[in-house]
């Protein structure tokens, strides 16, 4: 079983990363995009042992406690079987 | 009195603390271990700047679970001292112990300069010998020192005169220009309700040699000691 947690910036907080990639991206060419927003993604690999739901609380706990950071950062969790 | 600097994997800034805290303010200091938990003989403790776990994750964030970080919470909910530098800022956002976070500068460059603070409250045990408005010269050296907060926060942090330090220009004027990250406000430091935890990201402990190019630095430290002094009588 596998949990994948996906952090990104609130909208609002400035992301100067997001934006040197969209910079790079235009300079290359591509056009008609508006906002590239950069985040962290996460893949926690279970072991089976505690079912889903268990599982799944654990996962959210830890995506809100440690792996993002509530002031500037949203972060969705989806698990896989 | 007594002082202690907490080391973590990646604080590079401890060995200035501690030349600062015994050859300038010439009292006693230790290093503290991170998995260190016994706070009980210190008057005052420093959080370093550097780059604790390689910031990995955020800066500061995996810092925070380190064992010392619960004690440090204890003894500044006791009153004691706390002084957080950089990455010692960091730290303290996250763990709580300070309001708001501190991201990527807002040109995304690393810098490592010397820039102007004005001393916004005297107010506080580390500024107390100081003057309202009194400029310092310090430097920063970060890439995370942008300070964000949401509009609440930045309110209760105006209203309760807790904003220690803005960045300003040469003769202390708030300017854009004068903003080296695009902190929010020009914060470049904080201090908890209690006013006995501060945070800044320039750094104070390498300010404190004419030959390191100003020595603005010592101020804070002296007016933490003499705070100490007080407390301790």
């Amino acid at each position: 079983m596998k949990a994948k947690v996906f952090v990104s910036l609130k909208s609002g907080v400035l992301d100067p990363q997001g934006k040197a990639i969209q910079h790079s991206v235009e300079l290359l060419g591509y056009s008609g995009i508006s906002d590239v927003r950069q985040g962290k993604y996460f893949e926690i690999t279970l072991d089976g042992t505690v079912d889903n739901t268990v599982a799944r609380s654990s996962v959210e706990k830890i995506a809100r406690e440690v792996l993002s950071n509530p002031i500037i950062e949203d972060y969705r969790v989806e698990i896989e079987a | 009195m007594k002082f202690g600097v907490i080391v973590f994997p990646g604080s590079n800034c401890d060995h200035d603390a501690y030349h600062v805290i015994s050859k300038h303010v010439g009292q006693p200091v230790d290093f503290i271990w991170h998995r260190d938990t016994d706070l009980s003989s210190y008057d005052a403790v420093i959080i370093p700047g550097g780059f604790s776990y390689g910031d990995y994750l955020r800066a500061g964030a995996l810092a925070r679970f380190s064992p010392v970080m619960a004690s440090v919470k204890k003894f500044a909910d006791k009153g004691g001292f706390v002084l957080g530098i950089c990455n010692g800022f960091q730290i303290l956002c996250e763990a709580g112990l300070l309001p708001g976070a501190l991201i990527r500068n807002r040109d995304l460059h690393f810098i490592c300069e010397h820039i102007y603070v004005r001393t916004e409250t005297t107010d506080s045990p580390f500024t107390n010998e100081l003057k309202q408005g009194t400029v310092l010269r310090l430097p920063i050296a970060h890439a995370e020192g942008n300070f964000v907060c949401d509009d609440v926060t930045l309110a209760e942090l105006q209203n309760e005169n807790r904003i220690v330090f803005r960045y300003c220009d040469a003769n202390g004027n708030i300017t854009p220009e004068a903003n080296p990250n695009g902190a929010r406000d020009n914060i470049a430091g904080i201090c908890s309700r209690g006013r006995n935890v501060l945070g800044l990201m320039p750094h104070p402990e390498r300010a404190c040699e004419d030959l390191l190019g100003s020595s603005d630095g010592r101020d804070i430290f002296r007016s933490l000691a003499a705070t100490l002094a007080a407390a301790v009588v």
